[in-house]
């Protein structure tokens, strides 16, 4: 089961904007095992979104390489990348539906990108709308469903193409306490039943300790710590993660008094 | 007045007024089709080639660009006489509803074009990130993202785009054009016929109107279909 599954190695990403140069990601290393749940925390503006961004190669690193499973990501071809990205979900904060199709073509939506059969796809669709139990707005369009269920069809399109790698950049910031957790359920369940490693992005530590296994935090485009999370949660090193555990300790007895979410 | 209104309304006016209804119904129906199928080839050609777009082309970009602002800013009457000789080399003639379809859809492609871009760039970055790490492929992004999800827009363009071309036709028609605009410049101008010209009034506020209805209907059925509004 424990095996190394993507490996990140000395990646740097600079932007130019206009004539200057902004490092967001120095030297990045980090190793994700199969089928893990792996957090990435960081302040807003740490390179999070830039990092996982790398790995389904929306963006392209500087220097350093990237390696899932046998496939060095930099060295495919266009064409190559469109087939590999169908094997990397990825959710996003703001859900991304798209508001001229169903629930159904949503989901549809990566399939027929993929080229599969009428039949397949529904086929496809029908099954994977249960897995993430909502059948029953098949025919509804995004804007007639709450945000908890947006990110249920998103976690479903995500995860139509049968990928190995599920990506979440801040899936449930935009969601209310309840519905958040109701959403990580999903997660996890779905990485207990079908072995997708989950890399997930977030800026509350609650997320983290909730679903994951193992952890890097992101500082300034370095990686500050990483490891389990429980010996990061037991003695936190990096400043970032010293901070992010006092505040959280700091919201639980807020929460205590009856007000601020928990996650 | 009561007259003047029944001269407005009769047989020898409208024989007049309704061949050149059809006259400009025929040009405009066919330079909008001209301008539709160019007008999206080129937005989108425009989108995708700037230098945050799908297939980034810089210098391709910047001349095109500069080409189709350049005709955008030359008068709509210029541009209908400079392309005049090229419509002739087209269709054969060089007057006639016939000969000014190729100028007015030269006219109307900047514009279009500019008007397509608009619409596809107010779709949500998200939502081509998102088809992009689906895997699709450019022309994915453009047929199952882009003109899609900005139809309702696009759609109010287009009613935009017919009304600018009615009125271009009928600058077209003090040039030998035909349709209403000739009528207008004809009898309105020349033979001080106002009940001719109150006829052709009518049949624009009419036509404009009615598009202006339509458009704006599917436009909004679209948008409720999805519950956007
Ligand atoms: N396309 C871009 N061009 C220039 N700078 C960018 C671009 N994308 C991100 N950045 C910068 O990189 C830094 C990290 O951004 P991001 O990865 O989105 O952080 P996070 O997700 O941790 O909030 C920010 O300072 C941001 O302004
Ligand atoms: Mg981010």
């Amino acid at each position: 089961m424990v095996a190394l599954f993507i490996e990140i190695k000395n990646v740097s990403k600079k932007f130019k904007n206009h004539d200057q140069e902004f490092d967001v990601l120095k030297d990045i290393n980090l190793e994700i095992q199969k089928g893990d749940i792996f957090g990435i925390i960081g302040f807003s503006g740490a390179g999070k979104s830039t990092l996982i961004r790398c790995i389904n190669r929306l963006e392209t690193v500087s220097s350093g390489t990237i390696h899932i499973g046998n496939h060095e990501i930099d060295k495919l071809s266009k064409k190559g990348m469109n087939l590999y990205r169908q094997k990397i979900g990825m959710i996003f904060q703001h859900f991304n539906l798209f508001d001229s199709r169903t629930v159904y073509g949503n989901v549809a939506f990566p399939l027929e990108v993929a080229g599969k059969s009428k039949q397949e796809i529904k086929r496809r669709v029908t099954e994977i709308l249960e897995l993430v139990n909502i059948s029953d707005k098949k025919d509804f369009y995004p804007g007639q469903l709450s945000g908890g269920q947006k990110q249920r069809v998103g976690i479903a399109r995500a995860l139509a193409n049968n990928p190995d790698i599920l990506l979440s950049d801040e899936a449930t910031s935009a969601l209310d306490p309840v519905t958040s957790l109701s959403v990580l359920d999903l997660l996890k369940d779905i990485n207990k039943k079908l072995g997708i490693t989950i890399i997930l992005i977030t800026h509350s530590l609650d997320v983290i300790k909730y679903t994951c296994n193992n952890m890097a935090v992101l500082e300034d485009g370095l990686i500050a710590e990483n490891g389990s999370v429980r010996k990061i949660f037991a003695k936190p090193s990096s400043e970032t993660a010293k901070v992010f555990i006092k505040n959280n300790a700091d919201l639980a007895k807020f929460d205590y008094l009856g007000g601020g979410d928990g996650i | 007045m009561r007259e003047f209104l029944a001269q407005v309304f009769s047989a020898e006016v409208w024989g007049y007024v309704l061949p050149a209804t059809w006259q400009t119904i025929y040009m405009t129906a066919i330079s909008t089709a001209i301008t539709i199928f160019f007008g999206l080839l080129f937005g989108i050609l425009l989108y995708i080639t700037d230098k945050d777009g799908l297939h980034p082309l810089p210098i391709f970009n910047k001349i095109f660009g500069a080409i189709i602002n350049s005709v955008l800013s030359l008068p709509s009457m210029i541009v209908i006489l400079l392309f005049l000789p090229l419509s002739k080399m087209i269709v054969g003639v060089s007057y006639g509803p016939k000969a000014f379809i190729v100028s007015l859809s030269i006219v109307c492609i900047p514009i279009f074009s500019r008007m397509v871009e608009n619409s596809v760039l107010e779709v949500a970055k998200g939502k081509v990130e998102a088809a992009k790490a689906m895997g699709a492929s450019n022309l994915d992004i453009i047929f199952k993202v882009m003109l899609p999800e900005s139809l309702p827009t696009l759609i109010r363009n287009f009613v935009v785009l017919t009304i600018t071309l009615i009125s271009i036709t009928a600058i077209a028609g003090s040039f030998g054009a035909g349709g209403l605009g000739e009528l207008a410049v004809r009898f309105g101008y020349h033979r001080y016929r106002s009940d001719i010209l109150a006829a052709v009034i009518i049949v624009l506020l009419v036509v404009v109107e009615c598009l202006q209805l339509f458009g704006a209907s599917i436009s909004k059925k679209i948008l409720k279909k999805r519950h956007l509004v």
